[in-house]
């Protein structure tokens, strides 16, 4: 498994400079996570066959090794619940800089988490864990711990976050499936210790989490300077 | 790696003494052991000759007797040399004042001296610092005598990258009377480095905290140390500067950029129990209360007052410390009331925080000490005590300390510091419990307690 990760990191490496969506998400399966169901369609009949096949509505994403931040330039598309929408999108899409294609999946609910790693200088790797989607940065509610994570630490870090009462369950909405988180954590925690000397660091955002299952929605690997330039 | 011969030398070399300007920092650092400390001291100059009376050696060589520490206030490029002569010479460790190095672009010049001495297994501190003060043995600081504030001796080590700042919190811990065990300036610490001196002082008896000022950690060397403070049966205390960095560089992923430099440090320190000062006057309160207390407290805070007033600004500064002020229950309540004096039982208001009026006496205060002291929903009592009221007089200090001595509950004061009030400030720290002069300060004294546990 590991070898295989390895393998698709240091590929991307040399193609992009650093690990795009669906590359990311093959590694984050191959560790155990779950991601949703989707395809990287390089063309319009291909995008619409997976559709099909998975049934609307559907996500789309861009793909290219120049959008790092997708949302930012309208680059995700949530509820397209039509072929002729998708191939409208598809059109729009395919004029962005660096068009590589779309990622098709299947919508996933659940209240949106970021999980993230981060090899830092002077501490070696560690896991963030906050509230997540597009306005992580601005309620900048997260938790950072060592890696390696025990359980108890993964317990903490959902503990010590100001939104834990969302997670646990507020206001009579139900609590996302916390086993599932912890088993997500550790997992990943243990994916990154692994890969500490081959990256920089790791989003995994959002992580949809509902009372059912924590799915990670979009993910990207930056990898350190030394690495990319080889 | 032998540390004892830097810290606690009997004989000591300072090489590089001027023989024509008295103010070079050789000659000061010569002077003043020479004239006021225990330890031996020769002084070295390749010139040879004599000074203060003395025979100048023109190399360690010469001395003929085993040199503990060298100090070395040489010009950055003979360094190298004098480092190599003592090595062979085999003196015990150095303390390397120049500077010249890693900090003004001559890293090949540091990394000479790093790898001939680790080859050796020869310690040497700094380059580019202080050195070493060791109340009552050694004192490399290049700061004429008469201008120098020393603590007393105590139980405190210091341990500093930046010399001034090392320089600035021994005043205060001089003016707040708290006792210092060891001061470092580590300055570029291209060989000892904050892990070492932590392994160090944690095995060294007559220490009992460990307070640092960071800029930066190398490498993964921050994890070691969290680590390693994390086993340390001592509190650790660690000013870090680089809370705001200067221009933050840009970044492509969200971890990196919520995960920046400083919150990751706060973050680690927690984890591991590291006891984090956000800035000087917290270092200087925690060092005070954890000379005093080693316990690890969840910060349930019992607040004392003869002043309402007092009492809901420690309430206020325990809310922005995240501690809790929990209700007393009602049995406790009424205990409480009926253990005070006559003219006090029917004013006092009896919550959490209590007043006890300006009537109160000593007698009440040490009737609330001793139930406070009994009851599990609080861990640590603060006093605020007003030395102006009439029924309080200068016993108080023994006789409070007395009690939490004997319960083993946390007791923290807070008394004005003037000369007036002295005699009952010092009832409380003869028997080592902490008094801070402001009443913030005495609530960073409980915090201290609860940040040493990890979480």
């Amino acid at each position: 498994m590991l070898n295989e990760i390895r393998h698709i990191i240091s590929d991307a490496a040399v193609k992009y400079g650093w690990v795009m969506e669906p590359d990311a998400k093959a590694i984050l399966k191959l560790a155990g996570i779950n991601v949703p169901r989707s395809h990287w369609a390089k063309d319009i009949k291909e995008a619409c066959e997976f559709a099909a096949k998975i049934g609307y509505p559907i996500v789309a994403k861009i793909v290219s090794p120049q959008v790092v931040h997708k949302s930012d330039v309208r680059g995700v598309i949530v509820g397209i619940d039509n072929e002729s929408a998708l191939a409208e999108q598809f059109v729009r899409l395919s004029k962005m800089k660096g068009f590589a294609g779309i990622v098709i999946e299947e919508i996933i609910e659940g209240l949106e988490l970021i999980v993230g790693a981060k090899i830092d200088y002077q501490f070696g790797p560690v896991i963030l864990l906050g509230l997540g989607g597009t306005g992580v940065e601005i309620y900048h509610d997260v938790t950072i711990r060592m890696s390696p994570l025990s359980r108890r630490d993964a317990e903490l870090m959902v503990k010590k976050l100001k939104a834990s009462k969302l997670l646990e369950g507020y206001r009579g909405k139900p609590p996302v499936n916390m086993q599932e988180l912890f088993r997500l954590l550790l997992s990943f925690s243990d994916l990154v210790s692994e890969l500490a000397d081959e990256i920089e660091s790791i989003d995994l955002n959002p992580v949809f989490c509902s009372q059912e299952h924590c799915i990670v929605g979009d993910a990207r690997i930056l990898l350190p300077s030394r690495i990319r330039e080889n | 790696m032998n540390l004892q011969s830097l810290f606690e030398p009997k004989t000591m070399a300072v090489i590089g003494v001027s023989l024509n300007n008295d103010r070079h920092p050789a000659n000061v650092i010569f002077n003043k052991n020479f004239l006021r400390y225990r330890v031996q001291v020769f002084p070295v100059n390749p010139r040879g000759g004599s000074f203060q009376g003395q025979t100048v050696f023109t190399s360690v060589f010469e001395i003929h007797r085993k040199i503990d520490l060298a100090v070395i206030a040489v010009r950055a490029e003979y360094v190298p040399k004098v480092i190599d002569d003592c090595i062979q010479a085999g003196v015990g460790g150095a303390a390397v004042i120049s500077g010249g190095f890693a900090e003004s672009g001559r890293s090949d010049l540091q990394d000479r001296i790093t790898t001939s001495a680790r080859d050796a297994g020869f310690p040497f501190i700094g380059p580019n610092c202080l050195g070493v003060y060791s109340p009552g043995l050694v004192d490399t600081f290049f700061i004429p005598i008469e201008r120098m504030v020393q603590p007393g001796s105590g139980n405190v080590a210091l341990v500093s990258q930046s010399g001034g700042i090392l320089v600035d919190q021994m005043i205060k811990f001089a003016t707040e009377g708290i006792g210092l065990s060891l001061a470092v300036s580590i300055g570029n610490k291209a060989m000892v480095n904050e892990l070492d001196l932590l392994n160090y002082l944690a095995d060294k008896a007559d220490n009992e905290v460990i307070a640092f000022y960071v800029e930066g950690f190398r490498k993964n060397e921050g994890r070691e140390f969290v680590k390693a403070a994390f086993n340390c049966p001592k509190p650790v205390v660690v000013l870090k500067a680089g809370r705001t960095p200067s221009g933050m560089k840009a970044v492509s992923s969200h971890t990196a950029s919520l995960a920046g430099d400083y919150k990751t440090t706060s973050a680690m320190f927690s984890q591991f129990g590291v006891v984090e000062a956000r800035n000087e006057s917290e270092l200087v309160s925690f060092c005070e209360s954890l000379s005093c207390y080693q316990e690890r407290i969840e910060g349930q805070i019992g607040i004392v007052s003869g002043s309402g007033g007092h009492g809901a600004l420690a309430v206020d500064f325990c809310m922005d410390y995240g501690l809790i002020v929990p209700p007393l229950t009602e049995q406790t309540q009424k205990e409480i009331r009926e253990s005070l004096s006559a003219s006090v039982q029917s004013i006092a208001a009896i919550g959490n925080p209590i007043d006890l009026t300006g009537s109160a006496v000593d007698d009440d205060f040490v009737a609330v000490a001793r139930l406070l002291g009994q009851i599990q929903e609080i861990d640590c009592i603060i006093m605020l005590l007003l030395p102006y009221l009439p029924g309080i007089t200068s016993d108080l200090g023994a006789r409070l300390s007395q009690i939490s001595r004997q319960q083993g509950k946390p007791l923290i004061a807070y008394v004005p510091h003037v000369d007036k009030y002295r005699m009952l400030i010092e009832g409380f720290e003869l028997n080592r419990v902490p008094v801070s002069p402001s009443i913030e300060g005495a609530v960073l004294m409980a915090e201290a307690l609860k940040r040493r546990k990890p979480c």
